[in-house]
């Protein structure tokens, strides 16, 4: 104890004290205060760059997923404007077949409503010209007759005796 | 680590080949002539313990030639304040006297130096007279503020790293990733900042960093300079190991708060009874003990290596005579190589445990209360 005590200097704890303190306020100031300071700033600099990375990245997952509905809606819709062309288009051809087929069926009807009219005229001018002719020939005839007197009375007891079996 | 290691060992081989050099030289003259530095068990011992101790030039080593001593080293400034004020002069005006018969005048004082200590003699006296202890009667102490070889250790060491760490801190201006001696820092300092303030500290890590910073680098670079073989040996200088102790008590008073000193006064969760027994023994931990530990631990782990590498480069000396100049130099190469990688290890060590504990001392004083 008596040899440590000796070895203790109070001058050089004096010297050592005041030197050490210059040297912490001098390093702290020009050292350790800059280097502490870059590192946290480098430090920090490094964290945000990874997360603006993640973010970036999620960002771009983000856009892509967006994409793929835009693209899906966008096939969609396309695909439901087809549709909606198609459909027009048979429903066009349907209303032009039905359009068709009824101005078909009118004219038919019309046709046949005027062969019919034609026909019935026809029949009745037939029939008023078979009835002219079958006058002219019944008058031709019964001039042709009278002019016979038997042939006359023959046929007044023919035809009498068709009434009677009448 | 590797190339550092390498260093120290070829480091320690040119220490010790120098050292074993003399010591052959020494043998071939100790036969006849007389006055060789360092030969005995008893002067081994001396010089060892002069190693360890502050002094007041740089002396690296001696060796006899034509039957005089020559010292290899350089003067360091001596500044005192007696009682003709302040004096100057270099510690070569002593001439490598300890035993105080060397009288240097300085104006009008006159100073002698005597084991490692420099005395002012007292008006009208010419020379150092002794009581039976062999202290000076008739001397005081002056106020010492010589650049001593440990101070100027503290210098070098100081600009070393002032160099450094202020040129990797003006790297950071310009670029992102130092490049260069900043490349082996960096890691290091991010070491310190990670590993060691903040998960003894805390949230509140960052105040306190530079501190530790300081306390780290200066204890871990003295110690490995304390390894080379030009005889530093700061950090087993008790002053100094009880100066930085003493900060590291004014840093964690000075921080703590009160949850800290509810706890040193009146542990709660304890029996009433109890409580003020505890408070004494929490506040001699806190004022005494802790900075005393950091203190004698430091001082006793490098003051013990020093003395046990250069009492293993002994052996090359004092084993001569039962084993042969071959066999010793070996034994003290292979023993001194091996504890000088130890020593290389405890540097680290000490620098990081007394670090570590300032951490956590500080730690403690600022400590929050836990929300329950």
């Amino acid at each position: 104890m008596d040899q440590l005590l000796d070895n203790f200097s109070l001058d050089l704890f004096v010297k050592q004290t005041i030197l050490f303190l210059v040297l912490i306020f001098l390093l702290v100031k020009f050292a350790w205060k800059p280097i502490l300071n870059a590192l946290n700033d480098r430090e920090e600099g490094i964290k945000d760059a990874l997360d603006s990375a993640e973010k970036a990245k999620l960002e771009m997952e983000n856009l892509q997923a967006d994409n793929n509905k835009l693209l899906k809606e966008a096939r969609a819709e396309r695909e439901a404007m087809l549709k909606e062309a198609r459909d027009l288009k048979n429903k066009m051809i349907e209303d032009a077949k039905g359009e068709a087929q009824a101005e078909a069926a009118k004219l038919v009807a019309q046709a046949q409503a005027s062969i019919e009219s034609e026909k019935k005229a026809a029949i009745a001018d037939l029939k008023s010209q078979v009835a002219n002719l079958s006058i002219d020939i019944a008058e031709k005839v019964v001039q042709g007759e009278l002019s016979n007197k038997g042939k006359q009375e023959k046929l007044v007891e023919s035809l009498l005796g068709d009434a009677t079996l009448n | 680590m590797k190339v550092l290691s390498k260093a120290i060992t070829s480091i320690s081989l040119i220490l010790f080949i120098s050292l074993s050099a003399f010591a052959t030289g020494d043998k071939k003259e100790s036969q006849s002539t007389h006055g060789d530095p360092v030969n005995t068990p008893e002067e081994i011992n001396e010089y060892i313990q002069h190693h360890v101790r502050d002094s007041h030039d740089f002396h690296m080593f001696s060796y006899f030639s034509d039957g005089e001593e020559h010292h290899v080293g350089f003067p360091l400034p001596v500044i005192l304040w007696g009682e003709n004020g302040l004096s100057a002069f270099m510690s070569s005006a002593f001439h490598h006297d300890d035993n105080g018969k060397e009288v240097v005048e300085k104006g009008d004082s006159k100073f002698v130096k005597l084991h490692g200590k420099i005395y002012e003699l007292n008006a009208g006296a010419t020379e150092v007279n002794f009581d039976e202890h062999h202290h000076p009667v008739n001397a005081s102490t002056p106020f010492d503020l010589s650049i001593t070889k440990s101070v100027f250790g503290i210098l070098l060491i100081g600009l070393l790293m002032l160099l450094w760490f202020g040129g990797l801190a003006k790297q950071y201006k310009t670029k992102k990733v130092p490049t260069g001696f900043g490349r082996v820092l960096e890691p290091l300092v991010l070491y310190v900042r990670d590993e060691i303030a903040k998960p003894n500290i805390g949230p509140k890590y960052r105040k306190f960093t530079g501190y530790l910073m300081t306390v780290f680098f200066f204890i871990w670079i003295l110690n490995l300079m304390g390894l080379t073989p030009f005889g530093f040996n700061v950090t087993g200088q008790l002053a100094v190991t009880a100066a930085l102790a003493l900060i590291t008590l004014v840093v964690y008073l000075f921080s703590s708060n009160g949850h800290f000193w509810s706890h040193q006064l009146w542990m709660p969760g304890v029996p009433y009874f109890l409580r003020p027994l505890l408070a004494i023994i929490e506040l001699a931990g806190t004022l005494i003990i802790k900075p005393f530990s950091l203190m004698v631990r430091l001082f006793a782990n490098i003051t013990a290596g020093h003395i046990v590498v250069m009492s293993l480069i002994a052996i090359g000396i004092t084993m001569q005579e039962q084993m042969t100049a071959v066999g010793s130099t070996l034994l003290s190469f292979v023993l001194s190589l091996f504890i000088t990688l130890i020593e290389v290890l405890v540097a680290f060590l000490q620098a990081y445990i007394f670090t570590m504990l300032s951490a956590l001392f500080i730690g403690m004083a600022v400590e929050e209360p836990e929300h329950h």
